[in-house]
């Protein structure tokens, strides 16, 4: 069934699935012409994405497709391990989108028909589009620890790294383990999700055991062979601050786990744990394998930096943690939502015939909390490079903080207010 | 000074804004906006914060380009903008400052 889009608003505000509030824009879809671009993801790229496009091309209809009812930051979700934020305070709802008129719906992208141009919605039919945008995170890569490849034993042993019920679960389990115990945190090789992530993490969950349960320890298990970001930040809170309570092993590639005795196989010795957390390998989300976007490694998908256009596929583009990144460009929240500005500013120009802007600029930021209070940062700016055709940081512009501070923890705390609001407010 | 020198005077100084001008804001007239938009992160869509960090929508453009020229060169002591503002150009700088002058 395919489904033009005023027979799909028809349908769609028919249907339990979709929320009154979500269709005040409704009369935008009587205009007929206008352009439509559909966005896979409702994410720090998706939903910047979705915005941006309707606040820049007002003339353009937008459908965000996302199968969460509400938007949980990855990003300080770890300070939910560590138990000063609750999973509340991370939550945003996608209300916001619907005043700038970009339609939301709550629904899973099944697959795309590049030829006539079409997304297959899980439970509503197939919504045309001129461009789509797919923004899918990360799928994790359970085929490669066989003991974690079934529904069961991942409700054991979690991952955490999609903020939600996950990260809430993982927080319960560190509050029944008994004092004495081992956490266990297993990092897959890079390129992953939020690459200082795993090490605040362990911080988080330190500061924890430190407060509550002084005798417990932290062992992060690194498939690499160093911390991959942020080095001297955390190893030295690990020394001074967790000492005693932190233990790092680099070049700890987990084979397989043993989930009934909560065992982390590694090529070289069995680690048991009392709370196992294995963060698995990643790559872009499904809905891009499906759609034929992957094209390095069998993981990561190329685009043209100037539009975020697919390399494979014409009219898709992708965004987010889902990309073959650019050097030094890390897969971040804060990444995602500038990726999704300078594709959104492209989008409308190619649907307004207007000129793109060949020297696109970005930049990052990424806070790292290393107690429930004090943060340290990580920035750096890049521009366009028109020879190399890629993103590059330009030279003096990237830095880092000196130590933590509480200050930098208010300004982290900033910048969650405001990257949250610049997506979805 | 008769009238027509005046005028090729007055060509030649025009030429020469104009040449201050970098190329990609003559060819691309949202190139403000698009630069403007990357910081939005931390100080709010358009400039608009509704955290700690300070707005920068309305206000005077050549307060915001004194100031991104001292974080620039470490006059002014800051967590993150004395990195941050080495990474754009003087010409960006006062194209982002006009930008956010103007949003109310």
């Amino acid at each position: 069934m395919t489904l033009s889009r005023r027979q799909f608003i028809k349908w769609a505000s028919a249907s339990a699935a979709f929320s009154a509030a979500t269709f005040p824009g409704l009369v935008s879809f009587g205009k007929g012409a206008s352009p439509h671009v559909v966005v896979i993801g409702g994410g720090y790229a998706g939903a910047t994405a979705a915005k941006y496009i309707k606040l820049w091309g007002s003339h353009i209809d937008v459908t965000l497709v996302e199968s969460d009812p509400e938007f949980i930051s990855c990003p300080l979700s770890n300070l939910v391990l560590g138990g000063s934020k609750s999973i509340r305070e991370l939550t945003v709802g996608y209300e916001g989108l619907a005043r700038h008129q970009a339609q939301v719906v709550h629904d899973e992208a099944r697959s795309i028909d590049v030829r006539k141009r079409t997304v297959q919605l899980a439970h509503g039919g197939n919504l045309s589009y001129d461009r789509v945008i797919v923004a899918p995170g990360v799928h994790f890569m359970y085929e490669r620890i066989p003991g974690l490849n079934s529904p069961d034993a991942q409700k054991r042993v979690l991952h955490a790294w999609n903020a939600g019920a996950q990260t809430v679960a993982l927080r319960k389990q560190l509050e029944a383990m008994p004092d004495g115990g081992v956490y266990a945190l297993c990092i897959p090789e890079s390129p992953y999700r939020c690459p200082p992530g795993p090490y605040e993490r362990a911080c988080q969950v330190a500061y924890y055991f430190k407060t509550h349960k002084p005798r417990s320890k932290v062992l992060v298990l690194d498939a690499n062979e160093d911390v991959q970001s942020e080095k001297e930040l955390f190893t030295a809170a690990w020394a001074e601050r967790y000492s005693g309570i932190v233990e790092y092993r680099p070049n700890s590639v987990l084979v397989d786990v043993d989930v009934g005795t909560l065992t982390a196989k590694l090529e070289f010795e069995n680690v048991k744990a009392a709370v196992l957390n294995v963060v698995p390998p990643q790559r872009a989300g499904i809905i891009a394998q499906s759609a034929g976007l992957i094209t390095t490694n069998n993981r990561w998908c190329d685009v043209d930096f100037l539009t975020y256009e697919s390399t494979v596929h014409k009219n898709i583009h992708v965004l987010g943690d889902a990309i073959l990144a650019a050097p030094a460009m890390p897969k971040s929240g804060h990444m995602a939502n500038q990726q999704a500005k300078v594709c959104a500013a492209a989008v409308v120009a190619l649907l307004s015939d207007q000129p793109i802007n060949e020297r696109p600029m970005m930049n990052n930021a990424c806070y790292s909390f290393i107690s429930d209070r004090e943060a340290a940062h990580l920035v750096s700016v890049h521009e366009y490079d028109p020879k190399k055709k890629t993103m590059l940081v330009v030279a003096g512009s990237s830095g880092r903080s000196a130590a933590a501070s509480v200050l930098e923890g208010n300004y982290g705390w900033g910048w969650a207010q405001n990257i949250w609001a610049d997506m979805l407010a | 000074m008769n009238s027509n020198l005046l005028r090729r005077a007055a060509t030649v100084m025009f030429a020469a804004i104009c040449a201050t001008r970098p190329a990609v804001a003559a060819a691309d007239s949202n190139y403000p906006r698009d630069l403007a938009s990357g910081c939005a992160n931390c100080h709010g869509t358009n400039g608009k914060s509704v955290g700690i960090v300070p707005p920068l929508a309305g206000l005077d453009r050549d307060y915001i380009v004194l100031q991104m020229q001292d974080f620039k060169r470490g006059r002014r002591p800051s967590t993150v903008m004395h990195q941050i503002a080495k990474g754009y150009s003087d010409e960006q700088i006062e194209l982002m400052a006009e930008y956010f002058a103007a949003q109310k």
